[in-house]
């Protein structure tokens, strides 16, 4: 069985990947999330994390981005989990 | 203070390097020129601009190097550099360097690009890098899907700088024609953008790109007003040489050292 | 907008073939680099190893160019008689001018050629934005963000480049902060002087383990800088520059194994091209003028001596002296002269020491009232102290406002006074309780 349950990208665990839904950050760092390819439909993967937890880099389109949880915070994504 | 280049007066045939951050641009400009621009394996290493030249069938094309840039929608100081000089210096040709192992996230800027301008050259870079990967790019099939010449280069073993040299050559000569496949925005959109277009060439007189200036209006990038501060910044030559935002190397006798000229002489 | 990234997509799906995508390595280096066990520890053994090497490397070739230098002295002072010219004029243009020059080269241009090839190793690797990974957690809870180390980096070389590199940070605000602690990280014309002074000072305690303590000592001291700007910043970002740190989006690039032959050819060619062009620009004249104050005698004394007198309350109360603050003074238009110009003051007579003489130079020191606590003391004073005018005018152009170069000034002078009062009133404190 396939569950899909939305959350935001900070809840996703290293290692797992997820599906962007929306973005709900607002002006240049909504552009600059954009810019970099967090664009709603791309797959995410959480990558590693530094060694105090914060900030956590993620991979997305061949390229890794590192991001504070925070900020990761306001991006929904989709996690698919098979139970 | 005639340290500074002053806006308006790049010697021409001007060529601009855009791209991506870390993609390569600078490691280009120094094999082209033979200069030696910082280069690094990190975001922003470059964030003011250099000039340089390079001779090809003895014409000297000036050539500069921008601080990289993921969008025309700067929204930081080194990337305003770039997106000022692309938007108003409007360069001969521009070659957007691209990473071959992320070419995705770099296309944006091409795309955006060559919403602007026709004499666009697409430089796939670090084919080296991607060929270690296992990524393989197809420059035939992203050229027609983009409709403007593709160059595979390894900029540090000097791979594909020749070819890229020529394409130059030929973009500026007009011996190749680019036709970008433009993206249709749709009935309403295209049909807004050419409603603007008059209205903005009448109050920028030439200074500033129409198009993109009425794509970034719609679109709800930038205010009219954003878009005049944009251009009174680049006429106040002197206020961009205080912010130190060139660097000067020697591109020989052509760069007039006066100051004082900028866009506002070439308006009349 | 959003069609381009639509079209982007599906223009890089017809156009790219993925094989075997692997990116195994690189992850594991990450790991290695970023993790909760060898994140830090990592970090620090890099600095530390970095400045080994380069105390070990540097060692030889600067006896050497000393002596290279010297021999040519003796040659240009022979010349220099032969030709005529009168005695003062000599002694003005070969212990003034030459010798600073030449002191200026020897104790610099080693440690600087094998330190930036490793440096520039780092950044071509990618190691960099890992550095700012690492530490963002912490420039956060100082209001800034990691972006800041990347910019602290670039001030190994240069802080003017260092200044000018803060402009990858989008956060005005947070650009700020890291323009006015730009100077916190040692530059490179004050990187070889407190090597020097680590090594004749800190690892003199424990001859056999000397370079290894001296490494040690450097890498503290960095890091100890580090802990300044991040106390700094708070500091600044909660009265001037109030506000909540912003978001901080930072792209880790895959590593590129750098062409290690065209590193080492281009920035040893760099650097030294660098040293010698500011010897020549800098070095000399300043070496000239703190001659002519040397020799210059005003009721019984020379004006340096003079104007250290003046200073000299206000030094000792640092734990340094008049000559010290003189000095430093001195420096500012580059910081590579603050040791030498110290020399030329102590040796009232104007002779510089020539620097092959470096074994001597803790004698010379110790003799006009060096201690281990006056070097700590000279130490802490060249990494806080006012950013050079080069850094300042940077500072001026890239925030638009030469007020703001005041008050970096200020702000970072008062700091390198505070802590050497603190350290020197600890020492005493400890000294007068041994006592007891
Ligand atoms: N293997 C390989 N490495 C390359 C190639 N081109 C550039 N590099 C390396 O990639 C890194 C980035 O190069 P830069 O020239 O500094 O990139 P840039 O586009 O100028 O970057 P910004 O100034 O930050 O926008 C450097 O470490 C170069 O040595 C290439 O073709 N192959
Ligand atoms: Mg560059």
């Amino acid at each position: 069985m396939i569950d899909m349950r939305v959350t935001t990208l900070d809840k996703l665990p290293i290692g797992k990947t997820g599906k962007i839904v929306s973005i709900l950050h607002k002006g240049l760092t909504r552009r600059r999330l954009l810019d970099l390819g967090f664009v709603p439909g791309t797959l995410i993967t959480a990558y590693f994390s530094s060694f105090t937890g914060d900030p956590v880099a993620y991979r997305i389109r061949g390229t890794t981005i590192a991001l504070r949880r925070e900020d990761a915070s306001k991006i929904l994504i989709n996690i698919e989990e098979n139970l | 203070m005639d340290f500074f280049i002053p806006y308006g007066n790049f010697p021409r045939p001007l060529v601009a390097l855009a791209g991506n951050p870390n993609t390569g641009k600078s490691t280009i400009f120094n094999a082209l020129t033979g200069l030696k621009q910082h280069t690094g394996n990190w975001t922003g290493k470059t964030v003011t601009l250099a000039q340089g030249s390079f001779f090809y069938n003895n014409i000297k094309f000036c050539i500069v190097d921008l601080p990289g840039t993921y969008s025309l929608l700067a929204n930081s100081p080194e990337e305003e550099v770039a997106r000022n000089f692309i938007l108003l210096q409007k360069p001969d040709v521009i070659v957007v360097i691209t990473d071959a192992t992320c070419l995705e996230r770099n296309l944006n800027l091409v795309l955006q690009v060559m919403e602007i301008t026709d004499r666009i050259i697409v430089c796939v870079n670090l084919i080296d890098e991607a060929k270690k990967k296992g990524i393989f790019v197809d420059e035939s099939i992203l050229s027609k899907e983009l409709g403007v010449p593709v160059i595979l280069t390894a900029a540090r073993t000097g791979l594909g700088l020749q070819e890229l040299k020529e394409m130059i050559f030929k973009v500026y000569s007009g011996k190749i024609k680019p036709s970008p496949q433009r993206i249709n925005y749709g009935k309403e959109v295209e049909k807004a953008i050419a409603e603007l277009i008059p209205f903005i060439e009448n109050k920028f007189s030439g200074t500033i790109n129409p198009r993109w200036a009425a794509l970034s209006i719609i679109s709800g990038d930038y205010s009219i007003k954003d878009l005049e501060e944009l251009v009174k910044k680049s006429e106040n030559n002197r206020e961009e040489s205080t912010h130190g935002l060139f660097k000067r190397y020697n591109c020989g006798e052509n760069i007039r050292k006066s100051p004082v000229h900028s866009t506002k002489g070439s308006k009349i | 907008m959003e069609k381009i990234y639509e079209k982007a997509q599906c223009i890089a799906q017809k156009a790219v073939r993925y094989d075997k995508f692997q990116e195994d390595i690189d992850k594991k280096i990450d790991l290695l680099l970023t993790s909760k066990a060898t994140g830090i520890l990592s970090m620090l053994l890099l600095l530390s190893v970095i400045f080994w090497l380069t105390l070990v490397g540097a060692n030889y070739p600067s006896q050497l160019l000393a002596k290279i230098l010297f021999v040519i002295e003796g040659y240009l002072e022979r010349f220099l008689h032969q030709i005529g010219l009168p005695g003062v004029v000599n002694d003005f243009l070969v212990d003034g001018m030459y010798r600073t020059m030449a002191w200026v080269v020897s104790v610099m241009l080693p440690p600087l050629a094998i330190f930036f090839p490793l440096f520039t190793f780092l950044e071509e690797l990618g190691y960099l934005p890992r550095i700012a990974f690492n530490l963002d957690y912490f420039f956060k809870k100082a209001g800034t963000q990691g972006k800041q180390a990347l910019a602290m980096s670039m001030g190994f070389g240069c802080n003017a480049v260092g200044v000018t590199c803060c402009r990858i940070i989008n956060s005005p605000r947070e650009r700020m902060i890291a323009i006015l602690t730009n100077s916190f990280v040692p530059c490179n014309g004050r990187f070889p002087t407190l090597m020097l002074l680590a090594y004749l000072f800190i690892g003199g305690i424990m001859p056999n383990l000397g370079r290894m303590l001296a490494s040690l000592a450097v890498a503290g001291l960095v890091v100890f800088g580090i802990l300044i700007t991040l106390l700094v910043s708070k500091l600044l970002s909660s009265t001037f520059l109030k506000g909540l740190p912003s978001s901080f989006i930072l792209e880790l690039p895959p590593y590129r194994v750098p062409h290690i032959g065209h590193i080492i050819i281009r920035s040893i060619y760099e650097r030294t091209l660098l040293v010698l062009g500011r010897a020549i620009a800098v070095a000399a004249p300043a070496g000239g003028i703190i001659w002519l104050l040397a020799n210059i005698k005003f009721e019984n004394q020379n004006l340096l001596a003079n104007a250290a007198a003046l200073l000299d309350p206000l030094g000792r109360l640092a734990g340094l002296d008049g000559y010290i603050l003189l000095a430093f003074i001195a420096g500012s238009p580059a910081n590579e002269i603050v040791l030498p110009i110290l020399l030329m003051g102590y040796l009232a007579q104007g002779t510089m020491v020539s620097p092959d003489e470096l074994t001597g130079l803790k004698e010379l020191l110790e003799s006009y009232g060096w201690t281990t606590l006056t070097a700590i003391n000279t130490m802490l004073f060249s990494l806080l102290h006012f950013p050079c005018a080069t850094t300042l005018w940077t500072i001026k152009s890239e925030t638009g406002g030469a007020r703001w170069a005041v008050f970096a000034a200020v702000l970072t002078t008062s700091l390198a006074f505070l802590v050497c009062f603190l350290t020197s009133s600890l020492y005493r404190l400890f000294s007068w309780i041994i006592k007891l």
